[in-house]
């Protein structure tokens, strides 16, 4: 990768991270990475709803521009165009905001893509508080629904690592797949030895005391609250579930009985999230321990800059090391 | 004009409204002790079917996949009893499955479902095949490929904003490969079409497609729009048709306009019947 790509610092864009402060980033994953498979695959097409420039697609239009479609303001059509031209032969890479995927195009990603098997691999932006533009953008019980639709893969990649591996491993996973996307200078957090694998959660730092799962961008904040709490005298391991469908149940289970106390974190709602599906794989193994979630109330919620949510909201770093530290 | 693809010159009318009647013949047999379904609309689709699956398309039944077929995407899954019919008329099915429809277990169910062999999406949640149809016919330009597609949907359904939606994309992406086929059967679910739809074809034009309109139970008319429908001039094509619920069957063609027809065990003989004294 050039050197032009990567950035420490801490000036951010629209619905990027905030956890770069002193981390390596790299700028546009998600469009690098499909402009440069896309040379290799000539099947892939790319789409947007007018949200090029913010879902970091835009590498891809200028490599590839006889090969890019941006359908306007109509994410309706963006699916419908997308499983059309995949039951064509091609390799649908589309995205928009995630609440305009989920809550607009629900029955379009279900009947006219997963009901089909087609090849839709949609890039959900700013999933959760990374949108400071309250809750009409802030898609805060997406896994809740896109987890009811049938034949959906639903993945939650961490950092920039990931989710260029995920870029390259969604074409060839059958089917429709929707990946809560990141942008901008996205960090860098998990090693160059991370191999992401779909279904497959991965313990990202081991540890004896407490075991915290986590998905998307909350794993790195559990690993830097583990570093934090390992000064206190605490020692927490993190598992990474990035693929929440199909769910990596046996991982789990066999993680959580390691430890005596649990915490479960996520970028989304507590209900109908990672948190329910694990509660839910404990209950039916019979395994009862101690649980903290840490996510978001069943609410909707107000403007503002990601740092002013999340402390507001409680899914930040001090939260998960008053978590881990002291089990409140 | 293409030279791309082109049906006889000199169509076959008399050969294509025999075709008509064989696929009204097997719905209502198809329909037969049912009780119920969507006859009405199947029989008053037959023509426009007829046109396209012996005249118009080029298709392979022996491979449904070839990928230089033309498509055809029927958006109103709930008529798949016309669309089994042409299947079976057109060598996709084995005739001797078409008593199965609408039965438990069937593969012939009351929507259509795209793993059975010729339909091309998953109907019946309208609003869903234009759209459909509009991402195909741009994958397939990108392709530089020869093959058009079809969409037929309803009156209905343009009451759906999804449709409205991709009819903005057609145009936008210059989809000449596309034409969409507008059933106008004045019904839907509970009854009369209930939103203003009309001017139907004004709409269509004013959204930038090539438009016309004609009796869609008129085979001379809808072979001629469909041979106007091949003009690659930039312009998606729509072919409002104007169809009768039940044409064909004058009983069925009287009966209160209604979606979801019903019919008693005992009138099945004699609507048959009709057919064929219509037909003699």
């Amino acid at each position: 990768m050039a050197e032009a790509l990567h950035a420490v610092g801490r000036t951010r864009g629209m619905g990027e991270l905030i956890d770069v402060e002193g981390k390596v980033t790299e700028i546009a994953p998600f469009g690098r990475t499909l402009a440069e498979l896309a040379h290799e695959r000539p099947e892939i097409v790319g789409l947007t709803a007018d949200m090029g420039r913010y879902s970091d697609i835009l590498p891809f239009r200028d490599a590839h521009p006889n090969r890019f479609f941006n359908v306007g303001m109509a994410e309706q059509d963006l699916i419908m165009i997308a499983a059309g031209m995949s039951k064509a032969g091609k390799i649908a890479y589309c995205t928009t905001y995630s609440v305009f995927i989920t809550r607009r195009a629900y029955d379009f990603v279900s009947i006219a893509c997963a009901h089909s098997m087609a090849n839709v691999k949609i890039f959900a932006g700013m999933p959760g508080l990374v949108n400071g533009y309250g809750a009409t953008h802030q898609a805060t019980e997406d896994i809740n629904m896109m987890r009811g639709i049938a034949d959906l893969t639903i993945i939650d990649p961490c950092d920039a690592t990931e989710l260029k591996q995920v870029v390259r491993a969604v074409a060839d996973i059958p089917g429709t797949v929707y990946v809560r996307s990141l942008r901008g200078k996205v960090p860098v957090e998990l090693g160059s030895d991370y191999k992401f694998e779909v279904g497959k959660a991965k313990i990202i730092r081991e540890g004896r005391d407490v075991g915290v799962i986590s998905t998307g961008y909350m794993s790195a904040r559990a690993r830097d609250a583990a570093d934090a709490a390992a000064g206190q005298g605490l020692d927490a391991a993190v598992l990474h579930v990035s693929t929440i469908k199909p769910f990596d149940k046996e991982t789990v289970l066999s993680f959580a009985q390691r430890f005596d106390r649990l915490i479960v974190a996520e970028n989304h709602k507590t209900t109908g999230g990672l948190a329910t599906l694990v509660i839910e794989a404990l209950y039916e193994a019979g395994i009862m321990k101690p649980l903290i979630k840490i996510g978001l109330a069943d609410s909707f919620f107000e403007c503002g800059s990601q740092e002013y949510l999340e402390a507001k909201y409680q899914v930040d770093l001090p939260r998960f090391v008053r978590a881990i530290v002291e089990g409140r | 004009m293409s030279t791309l693809n082109h049906p006889p010159e000199n169509p076959d009318i008399r050969a294509l409204k025999g075709r008509a009647l064989s696929l009204r013949r097997k719905m209502l047999n198809m329909a037969s002790g049912k009780g119920e379904g969507y006859i009405a609309q199947g029989l008053g689709m037959a023509d426009c079917l007829a046109a396209l699956y012996f005249h118009e398309l080029r298709y392979d039944p022996a491979d449904p996949k070839w990928q230089d077929r033309d498509r055809f995407l029927l958006s109103t899954g709930h008529y798949s009893i016309a669309m089994y019919a042409v299947l079976a008329e057109a060598g996709y099915l084995d005739e001797t499955e078409l008593p199965t429809y609408g039965l438990n277990g069937s593969r012939l169910p009351m929507s259509t479902f795209d793993d059975i062999p010729g339909v091309e999406i998953v109907g019946g949640s309208l609003g869903h095949g234009l759209g459909q149809a509009v991402g195909m016919s741009m994958a397939l330009k990108v392709d530089g490929s020869p093959a058009r597609v079809f969409c037929e949907f309803s009156d209905g359904e343009l009451q759906e904003g999804s449709t409205w939606e991709a009819a903005m994309g057609a145009a936008t992406f210059k989809c000449d490969n596309l034409v969409g086929l507008i059933d106008c059967n004045g019904i839907q679910a509970d009854g009369p079409v209930t939103v203003k739809i009309d001017p139907v074809a004004d709409k269509f034009t004013a959204f930038g497609w090539d438009t016309v309109e004609v009796n869609g139970n008129d085979m001379e008319a809808l072979v001629s729009a469909l041979a106007n429908a091949r003009e690659q001039d930039g312009r998606p094509k729509a072919i409002v048709m104007r169809t009768t619920p039940g044409f064909g069957v004058p009983t069925l063609m009287a009966r209160e306009r209604a979606h979801f027809v019903r019919v008693d065990n005992s009138e099945w003989d004699s609507l048959k019947a009709e057919l064929e004294k219509e037909n003699g």
